[in-house]
């Protein structure tokens, strides 16, 4: 196992594979965005609910690889409960992140998306990471029902 | 594995081979050539594309060196040479598939295009408000959107045959939406997806009883099978350079020179026609009515190049060696445990579609990569397959004539690495 694979497939990236955090409809959703790989095929919904500048709630369903699954768990269990600037602020930072851009964030201040951090090693792996943040983007911004990586 | 290699250890094979592997991977530049920091590179990607030998390489290097100049125009020396070398590559494609004259062989940029010529050529002539198209479950998206495309605009029905568990067709089924309406019938020879051969002869028996044209997508056909159009009697057989050992952007469309000859042209431009005023034009003869503007010449020629090369080793001790590597990497993926084959016909080209429980293909190409192992994840341009086997996508390795059982091996070895990280 090279050191690259490992620092992509981290313990963070594979238990949230394993076990989703919540990896479900959201009941009342106030929007619900379809995010495609069509290179890949992979498919994910984001709901989230979204009060006033709060997003509430967020659940996904879909399917697709280790990264793009626990990208999207990770981001659900960071962002509930965050505000929408919060929400956009991490976006960016996550983005960074993922194509290698140097950040202003700490790796402390990261948190669990640090886990990501590998993934800009592999650039055939950077839409994967990226798909959940920009559907739920998508989602937030309220311009489209389905979000492509193409 | 994981060390740093030239090339792969091979052993004695224990089956009686036809084939000099060794010698021919000696003429294959990229086999050579580390990935990944070092790493030998084990190439299972064929069905995709094929890589290219020396004579292959050396050719291309040649005609721009000694030859290049442009085809069916000047007078001068050089625009004889090419268009010679040209036109002699189109007697090369029509002895290798067996075609009755070079009139019938049109150099297209690859199968789709192929495709998409008899769609919109053949396809708006031919097809009306009504008619119906049949192909069949297993087709890639090039032989299923061109289609599309067609019946939107004349208001035709596109029929799909099914397929069984095992990936196979459906004959009765495809007997069955056979109708006097039917206008053409389109299916590959084998399925990129899953490896299937279709009982192309069966079907285009079949096809033409009904009174239906017949186009076979032969992309996957042509790198494995003997082909003799004039022997199956199918009206259109389109294949692509790249996935036989020659250049990408290279293709041929075969058609039968009646069929052909009635079609309008496709693409206007140089070449192409006779005569041209603004009042009126008239279109050059087969095949150049179907080659407008100037042509992939260094393409062409190294297609022939491929084609020469495969000939001189043999279709069939290539379909031998390629169908050894087939049996022995299938047996030895279901004895890894959460492996299982999508696309278990009796009859398969040298392709292995396989899903492992618990792991998304994606990843395993990934981490296969690291070892320096090249196979392709997702869907292979085949959704529709994908949801009748209900699986979002497949890893897929794929076999060619220079590949070896040791090769085999390693995926073994890097589905195991796949294993430990994910289990």
């Amino acid at each position: 196992m090279t050191e690259q694979l490992r620092e992509l497939y981290q313990q963070v990236i594979l238990d949230h594979n394993r076990n989703p955090r919540n990896f479900h409809e959201l009941e009342h959703a106030t929007k619900k965005v379809d995010g495609y790989n069509p290179l890949c095929g992979d498919h994910y919904t984001i709901y989230v609910e979204i009060d006033g500048n709060t997003i509430k709630d967020i659940g996904f369903t879909g399917n697709g690889c280790a990264i793009s699954k626990a990208s999207a768990s990770v981001m659900s269990a960071t962002l509930k409960g965050s505000t929408i600037a919060e929400a956009r602020q991490l976006f960016d930072v996550f983005h960074k992140l993922v194509t290698g851009e140097p950040g202003s964030l700490s790796t402390a201040e990261l948190g669990r998306l640090a886990a990501f951090s590998g993934v800009s090693e592999f650039p055939a792996r950077v839409k994967c990471a990226s798909l959940p943040w920009h559907t739920l983007n998508s989602a937030i911004e309220g311009d489209k029902e389905t979000v492509s990586t193409e | 594995m994981t060390t740093a290699t030239g090339t792969l250890p091979r052993s004695a094979s224990l089956i009686q081979d036809f084939l000099d592997v060794d010698r021919i991977r000696d003429d294959f530049p990229i086999l050579h050539h580390p990935v990944r920091g070092g790493r030998a590179l084990v190439y299972l990607d064929n069905a995709a594309t094929t890589q290219k030998p020396r004579q292959v390489i050396d050719r291309i290097v040649r005609y721009y060196s000694e030859e290049n100049s442009n085809v069916h125009r000047g007078v001068h020396y050089l625009s004889e040479v090419a268009t010679d070398a040209y036109e002699k590559a189109r007697t090369t494609v029509k002895r290798f598939i067996g075609a009755s004259d070079e009139k019938e062989i049109v150099f297209t940029r690859g199968t789709t295009e192929g495709i998409n010529l008899v769609a919109q050529s053949w396809g708006r002539k031919n097809v009306g408000a009504g008619d119906e198209i049949l192909i069949t479950a297993i087709e890639h998206h090039s032989n299923i959107v061109p289609w599309q495309l067609l019946c939107e605009e004349k208001g035709a029905r596109l029929r799909v045959a099914p397929v069984n568990d095992s990936g196979e067709l459906v004959l009765e089924e495809f007997a069955r939406l056979l109708t006097p309406r039917t206008k053409l019938v389109a299916f590959g020879h084998a399925s990129n997806a899953l490896g299937t051969i279709n009982p192309i002869r069966k079907m285009i028996g079949l096809a033409h009883a009904a009174g239906a044209v017949v186009l076979i997508d032969g992309a996957q056909g042509v790198p494995h099978l003997h082909i003799d159009v004039r022997d199956l009697d199918c009206d259109f057989y389109a294949f692509s350079g790249h996935k036989v050992y020659g250049p990408t952007g290279t293709g041929v469309l075969y058609g039968k020179e009646a069929i052909l000859d009635a079609m309008p042209p496709w693409q206007g431009g140089g070449d192409m026609i006779l005569s041209v005023s603004f009042e009126k034009t008239t279109y050059n003869a087969l095949p150049y009515k179907f080659e407008a503007g100037t042509p992939n010449i260094e393409g062409v020629v190294g297609l022939a190049a491929a084609l020469d090369y495969v000939s001189a080793i043999g279709i069939d001790a290539i379909a031998t060696h390629e169908q050894d590597l087939l049996h022995y990497a299938t047996k030895r993926l279901l004895a890894v445990e959460g492996v299982r084959i999508i696309g278990t016909a009796a009859e398969k080209a040298s392709v292995i579609s396989f899903v492992l429980e618990g792991v998304h293909p994606h990843d395993i190409g990934t981490i296969l990569d690291q070892e320096g192992i090249a196979i392709r994840t997702g869907h292979h341009c085949a959704q529709p397959l994908m949801m009748r086997f209900n699986v979002p996508a497949t890893a897929r390795a794929s076999f060619a004539m220079y590949n070896t059982r040791e090769e085999a091996d390693a995926l073994i070895v890097g589905l195991q690495k796949v294993m430990e990280l994910f289990r």
